[in-house]
């Protein structure tokens, strides 16, 4: 018995003391004039930035700086990093989940003033749909048709959420509908949406584990479904939203300069062809020409609608905005 | 007969409900192989998740075996008011949901919580690293050692004990000569169960872990990862690892039982 | 050698450090983020507090939880009086293998538990059973982890129990129905509701095993945790945090019965 306490006994000691030479590790890592820059990133660039990570340490400007990098849901990380998870850089899905930490005091409101307003990647809403397109889904409209089972994650937890029913309210306006017409159609749209999932993410996994006719997605999501040889098509449809993905450092980092190179590395034309390929459009102009995105003719972008700030509270105010009510009387319809 | 419809019932309900669903996942894990599975088990992250997993229950599971088997001895041996009440908090890691149990430290040790601000300005990370991990994991395996000591002391009472006294052995002699080997079943189910909680801990680890792949992923969010990056075979192979220390567990117990009785 | 030793003394001067090192230690692991926990959630007054736990979704949220709470725990009180009975009174070969596997859900992490149903039944089924995404879904996952408690509450009690009044019953002409319902079950009765509670206490906070599998749509499958999860998302920590305590508090309650019931069934053992 004494034995078995005092070997349990060294056993935590030593994981104790493991444990604490490991973490005090980070800090003090990383060589002679190497840096270690945390990426904290939602999750699907996943492979593209593990790629763009190894990619940066071979220039000039990044020789010795390793990676540390963290994905998750965009609105989980964002909101992490302001709880105190230490980061460098952050690369979100959506601008208003840097603006939280702008408020934070954890990035420089001067963010979005470089040439490319802050942004590193482009996508577009799409309808991702079965093999060969059964149900012939290609326009907005197609979705509220009777029958039509579509996934949709939750907006009051989703990002990708955000941009969808931006993208389906945007385009109503471009068909020429008022303001209340493209709420009513909000409101239909989400009478046929039968699972909302936490994020986007999960949302492509519900569709490709075979619920739902079609899943409003990002194209890149779509692309990238594909590639991992998942059974689905995808329908980029008329009108539809210029999704953008914005970068930012973190203002207390402690290499921050080695942050900045970083982030001028991933405008660059080789950083933005890793993009280009891994399915997202690159928002280097160059390089977008080398890819043949179809090119929908009436593409938006949030500004057109207002900008997040007032599309945030007009629609995801989770006490008084649209969305809010809308879940509620679709909800209140299904008891 | 009504036995055999019994037994089948029983066993029938076991194995569409257990036995099925788990061994589906052990075959689909190795379905492309042996060769396959060993090389999702063997890259960097797994590794590191499972290296990760294992500290963390090395730290927590004798910080709860002391503490449990000294509350155990307050509960049983000091008839104090409220003693009843106790028991029951020491009980409430076992119902708390584990994203209530997340919530809660990220609102003492986060950035703006009530410690967080002091602690992170004095560079000590606690959320979204190791520390918070660990606490996380002594939170919802806590009740263990306490539960499974505490009827064993009731049961064998402190005559032993007193006798001790009488004849002059000092409080520390008497605990560890008397109390400590004829509870020490107890204590070793309780261990057991602890270290299994630890090795299993999700929910409650996933909100203060920060996800740094290959820096705060244990093994139980290593799988989720994997499912979400759509390696579906990778999260069936970590969780055959998992399972296999479930089981392994499960031998610990029932070894156990059998050198008891 | 001293002579009489006064013994009391002595004891009570070892059981306060115990008392005093636990306290400390359920303070600083779980009462005081609790203690945050709470007053977080009454940050905005009560008047906040209550909006919260009034909100539609929040209501559908808990009501779902405890609904399907109970219905699984109370299937489970059947099942696992039943298997608990097999596994005492029955005897057949691998007895040892299935006794051990009843602890498998305690064992198995949760994100495993939920990922292995899926498996089987969700949409890439090879027995074509899909309930992924439906209530359906969430009665499994609840089935799986509140599957040991009542099977290892009833246990001891049915090993302990004594066969002289079953079999006097026997004698008197009594069926083996009238002997299970007159003679056994009552004194089997409180291990069931123990165990039935603590089962009903842990799955009302169930959250790894639900997500992968439950699809999570507000008012339809979205349970408590799933629910707080997502307040947490969209910033309203206020929110998360009275729900939260929602459940803590039933939790609290449910816990508190069973000591009670302990106790009672202690007594009326006497």
């Amino acid at each position: 018995m004494r034995s078995l306490i005092l070997a349990l006994a060294a056993i935590a000691v030593a994981a104790l003391v493991t444990a604490c030479g490991g973490t005090s590790e980070d800090s003090a890592e990383a060589g002679s004039d190497g840096a270690k820059l945390t990426l904290v990133a939602y999750s699907t660039p996943r492979e593209v930035y593990a790629q763009l990570t190894k990619d940066f340490a071979k220039t000039a400007d990044g020789e010795g700086v390793s990676f540390d990098e963290s994905y998750a849901a965009s609105g989980e990380q964002s909101r992490a990093v302001e709880n105190g998870l230490k980061a460098d850089v952050v690369a979100f899905s959506l601008a208003p989940d840097v603006t939280r930490l702008v408020d934070a005091g954890l990035v420089d409101e001067t963010w979005p003033n470089d040439e490319w307003k802050g942004m590193v990647s482009n996508s577009v809403v799409v309808f991702a749909v079965r093999k060969g397109n059964p149900k012939g889904i290609k326009t907005w409209d197609d979705l509220t048709k009777e029958g039509v089972e579509v996934i949709e994650p939750n907006p009051f937890t989703s990002g990708g959420a955000q941009w969808n029913i931006m993208a389906a309210y945007g385009a109503q306006l471009k068909q020429g509908k008022t303001h209340e017409q493209a709420v009513e159609y909000l409101r239909e749209l989400f009478k046929h949406v039968s699972v909302q999932d936490k994020s986007a993410r999960e949302a492509l996994q519900t569709f490709t584990g075979g619920k739902g006719d079609v899943l409003l997605a990002y194209e890149n999501e779509a692309i990238l479904a594909q590639t991992k040889g998942e059974d689905l098509d995808y329908v980029v449809p008329d009108e539809t939203i210029l999704i953008q993905n914005p970068v930012a450092v973190v203002n207390n980092s402690s290499n921050a300069d080695k942050a900045e190179a970083f982030l001028e590395y991933i405008r660059s034309d080789d950083a933005q062809r890793v993009f280009g390929k891994a399915g997202y459009r690159p928002v280097s102009e160059n390089v977008a020409g080398e890819f043949d995105y179809p090119k929908p003719p009436q593409l938006f972008t949030i500004d057109d609608l207002g900008g997040w700030a007032e599309v945030r509270e007009r629609f995801f105010d989770r006490e008084n905005g649209i969305m809010a009510d809308i879940q509620r009387e679709v909800g209140a319809a299904l008891e | 007969m009504t036995r055999y419809a019994l037994r089948f019932a029983a066993l029938g309900y076991l194995a569409a409900l257990l036995v099925v669903p788990v061994g589906l996942v052990v075959y689909r894990a190795f379905e492309d192989g042996v060769a396959e599975f060993f090389a999702a088990i063997t890259t960097p992250e797994a590794l590191h998740a499972l290296w990760l997993t294992i500290i963390i229950a090395l730290i927590a599971v004798p910080l709860n075996t002391v503490f449990g088997v000294m509350c155990a001895l307050a509960i049983v041996r000091r008839r104090f008011r409220g003693h009843g009440l106790v028991n029951s908090v020491v009980d409430l890691p076992l119902a708390l949901s584990p994203v209530v149990v997340g919530l809660a430290l990220v609102l003492v040790y986060g950035r703006n919580g009530w410690w967080g601000r002091w602690l992170i300005d004095n560079g000590v990370q606690v959320i979204y690293a190791l520390p918070g991990m660990v606490m996380a994991t002594v939170f919802v395996s806590l009740p263990f050692v306490v539960r499974e000591v505490v009827p064993v002391l009731r049961e064998i009472g402190d005559e032993q004990e007193q006798a001790a006294a009488t004849l002059g052995a000092s409080s520390w002699q008497t605990f560890w000569k008397i109390t400590l080997p004829a509870i020490r079943w107890g204590v070793a189910y309780g261990v057991v169960l602890t270290t299994a909680r630890a090795l299993g801990e999700f929910g409650a680890v996933s909100v203060v872990s920060g996800h740094i792949a290959g820096r705060t992923e244990t093994m139980t969010l290593h799988v989720e990862e994997r499912f979400q990056a759509f390696e579906v075979q990778d999260a069936y192979a970590a969780s055959v690892v998992l399972a296999l220390l479930a089981v392994c567990t499960l031998l610990a117990m029932t070894l156990l039982r059998r050198d008891d009785a | 050698m001293s002579s009489v030793a006064v013994p009391a003394p002595r004891r009570r001067r070892e059981a306060p450090l115990a008392l005093g090192v636990s306290t400390a230690y359920l303070s600083v692991i779980v009462l005081i983020p609790l203690a945050a926990l709470t007053l977080r959630s009454l940050e905005g007054g009560v008047s906040a507090f209550w909006d919260a736990v009034t909100d539609p979704q929040a209501v559908a949220a808990l009501k779902l939880t405890f609904a399907i709470s109970l219905v699984v725990v109370l299937i489970n009180a059947v099942a696992g009086t039943v298997t608990a009975w097999v596994l005492v009174r029955d005897s057949f070969r691998g007895k040892t293998i299935v006794n051990t596997l009843i602890d498998l859900p305690f064992a198995l992490p949760t994100i495993v538990a939920g990922l292995t149903l899926l498996a089987l039944y969700g949409p890439k089924s090879p027995i074509g059973v899909n309930v992924a995404y439906t209530t359906g879904a969430l009665v499994l996952a609840l089935l799986f982890v509140t599957l040991p408690f009542v099977v290892r509450t009833v246990q001891p009690v049915l090993l302990e129990l004594d066969r002289d009044m079953e079999e006097a019953a026997q004698s008197l002409g009594a069926t083996s129905f009238q002997t299970f319902r007159r003679v056994i079950f009552p004194n089997l009765f409180p291990a069931i509701l123990s165990g039935t509670a603590l089962g009903f206490a842990r799955a009302l906070g169930e959250f790894g095993s639900v997500v992968l599998i439950s699809g999570n749509q507000p008012f339809k499958t979205e349970v408590a945790s799933v629910y707080i999860f997502g307040q947490i998302e969209s910033d309203n920590i206020t929110g998360a945090a009275a729900v939260s305590v929602v459940l803590l508090v039933a939790s609290l309650g449910v816990l508190l019965a069973i000591g009670g019931v302990r106790r009672w069934a202690t007594r009326h053992d006497q």
